[in-house]
């Protein structure tokens, strides 16, 4: 069971109460992009075994998405953080830094 | 004024709490920020309460403020003058950004009464209801089995559970089923 804490209403909410929204940073190409970035932008996306940043909502509570950085492989959870913000907060990932030395997800390590 | 049609008509059940659908519960749903100044004195102008902090709520005999996200608050008052009431915040609120709705009969409520309420919505929502976690004066916005809802504690004895209108009867039959005599659990001894 995954048990992640909602950065804005600050209950630690169980699984169920949630609604996983892929994968977090995302940066959208739009009409005038080349194929090769739409194509990234619309249909790649990382798969790790490891470190993962993800978009989820809080659906069955106060219905607002955010970020969260975890283990697909552990289920541990290294943070949460708001939906206003392009990249990861520092200190998210200095946690994942301490507990996952020579990680890599996208551009971040 | 025509009278209220409830969704159950008024349901009730007897067994380790009493379950009964409340006849009418002025509900007003607003949202904008709540920490504006502007919103914060309309709402105690209106309903004279003050907004509640985070997953908090402020009760005053018939009037009541319910915190549901960083920008909504469900606003509680006698059925009869949600409109009026709801019309008048409103108005005070033409120039913020706020939007006002009256959601009385968008809703049901359900109150429960007795000692064993914590285990009755315990086996229901994915809230720890210990009564170091979960205490009155706090709200929880959540799901009771497969639909949304929210309740919060008026006192150690009493809880009221808000549901959408549409799915009142589901939420009356597993509260009921919750509440079963045959189905004491007796987790929760305080």
């Amino acid at each position: 069971m995954l048990l992640i804490n909602c950065p804005y209403c600050g209950v630690a909410a169980e699984e169920t109460e949630l609604h996983a929204g892929g994968e977090a940073h995302l940066k959208r190409f739009g009409p005038d992009s080349s194929d090769d970035d739409f194509t990234g932008y619309l249909f790649h996306r990382e798969n790790p075994k490891g470190v993962h940043f993800e978009r989820w909502r809080h659906v069955n509570g106060c219905g607002k998405w955010f970020h969260a950085a975890r283990c697909t492989n552990t289920l541990e959870v290294f943070g949460t953080y708001k939906a206003q913000t392009t990249e990861p907060p520092k200190d998210i990932l200095d946690t994942i830094r301490a507990k996952r030395p020579g990680f890599n997800w996208r551009d971040i390590a | 004024m025509s009278n209220a049609a409830l969704a159950l008509g008024g349901a009730t059940f007897d067994g380790l709490v009493k379950i009964e659908e409340l006849a009418g519960q002025g509900m007003i749903t607003l949202r904008g920020d709540l920490t504006d100044k502007t919103i914060v004195k309309a709402v105690k102008d209106v309903f004279g309460v003050t907004l509640p902090g985070t997953r908090e709520t402020t009760l005053a005999s018939n009037m009541g403020a319910l915190w549901m996200s960083p920008d909504e608050a469900l606003l509680l008052c006698p059925y009869e003058e949600a409109q009026q009431r709801g019309n008048e915040l409103a108005a005070k609120l033409s120039d913020a950004h706020a939007l006002v709705v009256n959601v009385s009969d968008a809703r049901a409520v359900f109150q429960l009464k007795g000692r064993a309420l914590r285990e009755v919505i315990a086996k229901l929502a994915p809230v720890d209801m210990s009564p170091d976690a979960f205490q009155p004066g706090m709200v929880r916005r959540t799901r009771m089995a497969q639909v949304a809802a929210a309740f919060w504690m008026d006192d150690t004895n009493t809880a009221r559970v808000v549901c959408f209108r549409s799915v009142a009867a589901y939420v009356f039959g597993i509260l009921s089923a919750s509440a079963d005599d045959a189905s004491a659990v007796n987790y929760f001894t305080r």
